[in-house]
């Protein structure tokens, strides 16, 4: 491993290569039906890092996210968080998911709390509530706060839910094809607000998505996943710059990094 | 709407205004086409009656109808025997229901949030209810007497399954997204039912009240046809016994107040707790 940090703002060393998540030797196989949904995966994750894993439906990629999660146990292999096992949920993981999932019932920073008021109790979520609101700045929701979700739109509601799964100021963001419900101008500009969010708090994230553009414009690696075993086959390194821009979604290099993957994808595909 | 050209209206810039055609029978205000229909089937009732098609015992005309109406009215009002019939059937509803909703939202909940409850209760539960319910009705009279028990029994056993499988299926609405995100915060299953899966299903629970306010009524009214006593279906009975159709509509009529207004609490309940859903929002009248 080669501690190369760009000419970004100065962190400390160790931090910037400190492996967050490790995963060795990781296998699902669903008893029922027989089927192996996860093959020998191993993978590391640096803090700070943004890493994609791409790949067609029915890979593994979702169930290797319920894992890291802490949603599912695992067949064989180990999960490890900041050097300590991943045996169930985690207050240290931050999670997303493809729809909002905002209580309608609540307004959007009771919404944003719930997770404080579920794990420390209601006094904790109440003293908790200027970082909540500091949050919903941050995303542009500042006004919205008292609203209840039935009233944002769904990009609104999707960053009130990146919120909620600030609020734990998590060490590792786990996104389930968070904008995938979004239409397309929506989902760019939620693209470039997410790497804005995770620049400013050095966050370490794993997204699973459908979108080679969103893979590629986000991530430092892409896994490329291949199902029947679920196994990745190939570690893509990104050495577009940061931060990114739409407007490289234009340029060779991109262009030659999807074609590198689709080219990998697309080999299952017909076969 | 003007007689000149596109042509010209383009050049001019005018607005291009127009009025979207609405039929005759979608702008009838709702008030005038409840009037309207109200007049034609009483006028309807009313011919046929007058013209002799159908005999009067079978059906009385509105007058009679209407002078009955006012006979049960007086005698509501004065506090009289049918008051205390009506007292009678409204506690046994009010029973039958808080019985209904205590039981059928337990086993609800144990349907639907246990798997034993599932697996096991379940089926039994819809052996039962697929059972004609108003054929236990001589069970609870020799169980519980001729008094006001026997009547609430039933009406409770009937407005019972609604709310057990509307509960149970409130709480299998949240959706895998949903229950995934209380799991990865750590939410324990309490938490979660109560935060999460208890509210989802409100909407679901209260189409469940709503059928078995229904139900009750009907549970009620045939506890009293069948077991005498002192309600109103006993009153029914008796006045259809003696031929007195008049009698008997009226009565229908002044039990039909009871059940709506069961009926609506239940619906005034529904806005005021499950102010979310938008699809139930006051607006156009229940």
């Amino acid at each position: 491993m080669v501690a190369q940090p760009l000419s970004k703002d100065p962190q400390p060393a160790a931090s910037s290569t400190r492996p967050v998540y490790e995963i060795e030797r990781l296998s699902k196989t669903y008893a029922r039906n027989k089927l192996v949904a996860l093959d020998n995966v191993n993978l590391t994750i640096q803090k700070g890092e943004f890493v994609s894993v791409i790949g067609s439906s029915g890979c593994g990629k979702s169930t290797l996210l319920k894992i890291m999660a802490g949603l599912m146990p695992p067949t064989t292999g180990r999960v490890v968080l900041e050097g300590r096992p991943v045996v169930g949920s985690r207050p240290d993981i931050g999670m997303m998911f493809q729809q909002a999932t905002l209580l309608p019932w609540k307004t959007t920073i009771e919404n944003i709390l719930m997770p404080v008021e579920i794990r420390e109790g209601r006094k904790a979520a109440k003293e908790a509530t200027t970082r909540a609101m500091d949050l919903l700045q941050l995303v542009g929701l500042g006004d919205f706060a008292n609203v209840y979700p039935g009233e944002l739109s769904g990009g609104m509601a999707q960053r009130a839910s990146i919120c909620r799964m600030l609020v734990s100021d998590p060490a590792m963001l786990l996104l389930d094809e968070p904008f995938s419900a979004l239409d397309e101008l929506t989902r760019d500009f939620m693209n470039m607000e997410l790497q804005r969010i995770c620049t400013e708090r050095n966050a370490t994230a794993f997204l699973v998505t459908h979108s080679l553009a969103e893979a590629v414009i986000l991530s430092d690696r892409i896994l490329v996943m291949r199902a029947r075993p679920g196994h990745i086959v190939e570690d893509v390194r990104i050495d577009l710059p940061r931060p990114r821009t739409l407007e490289m979604i234009n340029t060779p290099l991109f262009g030659e990094i999807v074609a590198h993957i689709r080219d990998l994808l697309g080999k299952e595909a017909h076969e | 709407m003007t007689d000149a050209p596109n042509a010209a209206t383009m050049t001019t810039g005018a607005d291009t205004v127009w009025v979207e055609h609405e039929a005759f029978i979608d702008r009838i205000p709702r008030w005038v086409a409840m009037t309207l229909l109200f007049v034609f089937v009483v006028g309807l009732w009313d011919l046929v009656t007058r013209m002799r098609w159908v005999s009067a015992i079978i059906l009385p005309t509105p007058g009679e109808t209407l002078a009955d109406l006012i006979f049960v009215g007086q005698n509501l009002i004065a506090g009289g025997y049918m008051l205390e019939a009506l007292w009678t059937t409204t506690l046994t509803v009010f029973y039958g229901f808080l019985i209904a909703v205590a039981i059928g939202f337990s086993l609800g909940l144990l349907v639907g949030e246990t798997k034993f409850g599932e697996r096991a209760v379940m089926p039994y539960l819809v052996a039962i209810d697929t059972m004609p319910k108003v054929a236990f009705a001589p069970l609870f009279i020799a169980w519980l007497g001729f008094d006001i028990s026997s009547k609430v029994a039933l009406a409770a056993f009937i407005a019972t399954f609604p709310i057990v499988v509307a509960t149970a299926a409130g709480l299998y609405a949240a959706s895998e997204n949903e229950r995934m995100l209380f799991k990865s915060i750590g939410a324990s299953r309490m938490q979660t039912l109560i935060r999460l899966k208890l509210p989802t299903g409100l909407p679901y629970i209260f189409t469940g009240l709503k059928i078995a306010s229904v139900g009750v009524m009907a549970g009620a009214i045939t506890g009293e046809f069948l077991g005498g006593g002192k309600g109103f279906g006993a009153l029914i009975r008796q006045s259809a016994s003696q031929l007195d159709t008049p009698r008997v509509f009226a009565l229908i009529l002044y039990l039909s107040l009871l059940g709506l207004l069961l009926y609506f609490t239940v619906v005034w309940a529904q806005r005021r707790f499950v102010f979310w859903n938008k699809s139930d929002r006051p607006g156009g009248a229940a």
